[in-house]
């Protein structure tokens, strides 16, 4: 009474039990470097394999950009995490503050990566640099420099476009201006740049280029490797006019220096390939795969010497802020809460 | 998991069916022990948020949460107004008359379903905007140049979040409530009809009350799903207490804070549940007996049959073909993807993972249903109402909520292991698959267990009855009485699910392994760097997938509704 009366009945089950075995196979320790990231594995793979081809070591990886502190800790010991690669200071600084890393001892990190670039600590290191500027309508905007304190001004008014002030890369702007400016001037910029927005904060970088061609607004903020990806989009040529309707203008803080954020690697706290790891790490500084990542994202080499790709050179000389990144991740926190205070992505008040 | 109900049908069942409240122990610990792996990831959500205080809490409870608890119920209120309409109208129209294309639109009205949120709002800002088809040829036509030209409606705001998100979970709304107009509906409409009333007379005074929990049990639904989402409300700019839940965590790098907040959307929704089942605690609706579902046959004239078909054919157009045309056009420029293994590797998760997160929920969710039915213990009815909350928690704070106490266990296991027998385990449950179709189970035990819950509400006790009388063991009783008839119900369950997971994003990303990605962690990839184009024809998978499922479940909850 009890038996499965047909075939139809038992397959269902049979199928399952062997599904749930291929899914409870552990799945640790897949490779010789395991990386935990939160940047896209495309924009990463080709450099990994590069280090394949060089040395044998094969890597694995997963893409979690919510979390992976919290995953990490969870995992605790037995975490097969070797590397965390992530985008932006905060991230790197949060990777950090939740005690998931290590610092690394090496004189070829050390001699690669210029000591802005790094943790005093030694417990990140970034890979990438890339600078928030301001997009500008050719048409109708007729500066070729700017300063972000200008941002706010009001003959800006209602020519303003940007992403959520609860992005990560407004976040860290925000929080550079505090770390040069102070928390009331801060809260004052973010204000005057609400009020001279013409709509209501939304989607993402190249979503405020494609403003700036609809003719919505003037003068946006973004990234610069955005510019790069539309200006060379061919399978969707129309992204090709968004980047032609727009300039970049290096903005400078009053020290003449423009904000860049970062890409960056560190090494888990409980890395299992420890000394891969860190062959990893080094190689992802040399010459061979910063040359990778100029050409690839169109983002800036942190290894000075590395030329960038022709299309970023166009867009003029970028000063990095020689504020330490650190000291922007430490107001973070202020940077978040005055987005809130003021209502920034409310938009415009009236 | 998938084999228990056949296990327990040999050694839990009781031999007396006792309708007054005492059943087997056995039984009903073991469904006490699912409903706590079900409650497991919600105490350790309670312990985090317990375990550390906020750094901030006045700058939450004075900037952020009036704001976004404003914004967040302005979003529920105009879901539940505009499913509860899409859903009534067009199962009313499709239920009792007759007018051109019926047939088609009777089972397209559910396509959206395979349409995830955060692909909608994504189709709809490309369909809609500066440079869309829509946008262009209204500039072609008035030769206008700049937007500044002329006005036309953001898309990207809360309106538009309320129309994108009702126009793929108002199927919900449809699923059920045309069950009920097909079936009790049905006769006390022909009745009325006979008596004199108008077509709206019975339809405000006779379907419509007859509706209510139908229309109850679908909104519902809809409104969890549309307060877990992030993806969606991201992107269009609309500050819910979701954002708000990540902000909190990622920007202030507060997690207690961040959960305390989930924690307080939680207490909201049970609140708004109980006011619900209170308001219709005196209504109850049986069926007398299992008829054929007969939809209604009274023909349109001209002018109000056209007017049916448009009514029907425009939520089939916002929340299928529009999502369905974009991707479409960004998918035929990237045919290519096609030869790509990766995409058939993800593709072949997707399935994989829907499948037995189906099983398992199913299963799970029949027990606890079934315990109710065999012990009417209140205290296990109570934990599974709590079971269906994980639906209305954002997927990644669940995900941590399934991290934290797996990983856990399975270091502690390692450590034993490792001391007894020098042998390390690792991290068996999280670190696999394991640990994704755990936070499905968790997450759509709503689907899964309402659906099993009313079909056996539909089974009269004396069927058991009877088959005990006729000489059956209590085993043979499930599997020959009890099984055979519920199957319409457990297929519906066990496509609900399905579909459902082959959307998930937030919390499989979190903890799925290595190189295991799914059609939804490929798109997310994609849309993440800012390239949502790339990412089409993954997301015309996601849709294909759902497709089948959905289809079949028409048909199953019409054949279910003619075994009555």
């Amino acid at each position: 009474m009890n038996r499965f009366r047909s075939a139809r009945t038992a397959l269902p089950f049979g199928l399952s039990l062997l599904v749930s075995a291929t899914l409870a196979a552990p799945a640790a320790q897949a490779a010789d470097v395991n990386i935990y990231t939160s940047r896209q594995p495309e924009l990463i793979q080709p450099v990994l394999d590069a280090f394949t081809d060089e040395t044998g070591l094969s890597t694995a990886t997963i893409f979690i950009d919510k979390g992976l502190e919290e995953r990490i800790k969870a995992e605790g010991a037995n975490s097969p995490a070797d590397l965390i690669m992530t985008v932006d200071i905060g991230r790197l600084d949060a990777a950090k503050q939740a005690g998931v890393v290590q610092p690394v001892d090496s004189a070829v990190l050390a001699d690669n990566i210029p000591e802005q670039f790094r943790d005093s600590e030694k417990e990140w290191f970034a890979l990438t640099a890339r600078g928030r500027v301001v997009y500008a309508s050719k048409e109708r905007v007729d500066i070729d420099a700017i300063s972000y304190e200008e941002l706010a001004d009001p003959k800006w008014k209602g020519r303003l476009c940007t992403r959520s002030g609860q992005h990560q890369y407004n976040i860290a702007l925000i929080a550079a201006y505090i770390a040069h400016h102070g928390e009331e001037a801060a809260r004052q910029w973010v204000t005057g740049l609400r009020d001279n927005l013409a709509r209501r904060p939304e989607g993402g970088d190249r979503d405020q280029a494609k403003a700036i061609y609809a003719g919505e607004c003037d003068v946006a903020l973004g990234n610069t490797y955005y510019v790069g990806k539309m200006a060379t989009n061919e399978r969707e040529p129309e992204q090709k006019e968004w980047a032609n309707a727009i300039r970049v203008i290096m903005p400078t803080f009053d020290n003449g220096r423009t904000h860049v954020n970062i890409s960056g690697v560190s090494l888990a706290k409980n890395a299992p390939h420890e000394e891969n790891a860190i062959k990893l790490m080094e190689f992802l500084s040399s010459d061979e795969a910063q040359k990778i990542y100029a050409e690839l994202n169109y983002e800036y080499p942190v290894e000075p010497g590395i030329e960038t790709s022709e299309l970023v050179k166009s867009f003029g000389d970028l000063k990095p802020d020689t504020l330490p990144l650190d000291e922007i991740a430490a107001h973070r926190t202020k940077a978040s809460e005055i987005v809130d205070e003021v209502n920034y992505d409310g938009g415009p008040q009236s | 998991m998938s084999v228990i109900p056949s296990v327990h049908t040999r050694r839990f069942l009781p031999w007396r069916i006792d309708l007054r409240g005492r059943g087997d122990d056995g039984y009903l610990a073991l469904a006490f022990l699912l409903a706590a792996l079900v409650a497991m990831p919600f105490a350790a959500l309670v312990w985090l948020a317990a375990s550390g205080t906020s750094s901030n809490w006045t700058h939450l409870a004075t900037t952020i949460l009036p704001e976004a608890s404003r914004v967040t119920l302005q979003l529920m209120l105009g879901v539940a107004i505009l499913t509860g309409t899409f859903g009534v109208v067009t199962a009313w129209l499709v239920a009792s008359f007759d007018f051109p294309g019926r047939r088609l639109f009777s089972w397209a009205l559910v396509l959206p379903l395979a349409v995830p949120t955060y692909i909608a709002a994504y189709c709809f800002v490309e369909f809609l905007h500066f440079a869309g088809p829509v946008q262009s040829a209204i500039r072609a036509i008035f030769g206008l140049q700049s937007s500044r030209d002329y006005w036309f409606p953001d898309v990207r705001s809360l309106w538009g979040a309320i129309l994108i998100l009702s126009s793929v979970l108002y199927p919900y709304v449809y699923l059920t409530v045309r069950m009920v107009f097909l079936m009790q509906g049905r006769k006390a409409a022909d009745v009325a009809r006979t008596l004199g009333a108008s077509q709206a007379a019975v339809f405000l005074k006779v379907l419509f009350p007859l509706a209510r929990p139908a229309i109850a049990i679908g909104v519902s639904l809809a409104l969890m799903e549309s307060i877990n989402d992030i993806g969606a409300v991201e992107f269009l700019g609309v500050r819910t207490l979701t954002f708000a839940v990540y902000s909190t965590w990622l920007n202030r790098g507060d997690l207690y804070g961040a959960t305390q907040i989930a924690l307080l959307m939680l207490a909201v929704i049970v609140m708004l549940v109980m006011v619900e089942r209170f308001a219709r605690r005196k209504q109850r609706f049986t069926l007398g007996r299992a008829d054929r579902p007969q939809p209604g046959s009274e023909k349109l004239p001209g002018g109000k049959a056209l007017l049916a078909s448009a009514a029907c054919a425009l939520p089939i157009l916002l929340g299928f073909a529009i999502p369905l045309l974009v991707l479409g056009d960004y998918a035929l420029k990237r045919l290519d993807q096609l030869s790509d293994p990766q995409l058939w590797r993800a593709l072949l998760h997707t399935v994989t993972l829907a499948g037995t997160t189906g099983l398992v929920t199913v299963a799970a969710g029949f027990m606890l249903a079934y315990g109710v039915r065999l012990t009417g213990s209140k205290r296990l009815l109570l934990m599974t109402r709590l079971a269906v909350l994980g639906y209305a928690v954002p997927g990644t704070v669940l995900a941590i909520g399934i991290l934290i106490p797996l990983a856990g266990l399975d270091n502690w296991v390692d450590a034993r292991m490792r001391a007894g027998f020098d042998v390390s385990t690792g991290l068996v449950l999280s670190g696999s698959g394991i640990a994704i179709v755990y936070a499905g189970f968790v997450r759509f035990m709503a689907m899964g267990h309402g659906s099993l819950e009313s079909g056996f509400t539909k089974l009269s006790p004396h069927l058991d009855m009877a088959a005990r009388t006729l000489g059956r063991s209590p085993g043979a009783t499930l599997v020959e009485v009890l099984l055979p008839l519920m199957r319409p119900a457990l297929l519906t369950a066990f496509l609900l699910v399905f579909v459902e997971t082959s959307k998930e994003l937030s919390a499989t990303i979190l903890l799925r392994p290595f190189d295991f990605e799914t059609l939804a962690t490929f798109v997310y990839a994609q849309t993440s760097r800012a390239a949502f184009e790339d990412g089409a024809v993954a997301a015309l998978l996601i849709v294909l997938v759902g497709i089948l499922p959905v289809a079949i479940l028409n048909r199953s909850i019409l054949s279910e509704t003619a075994r009555g």
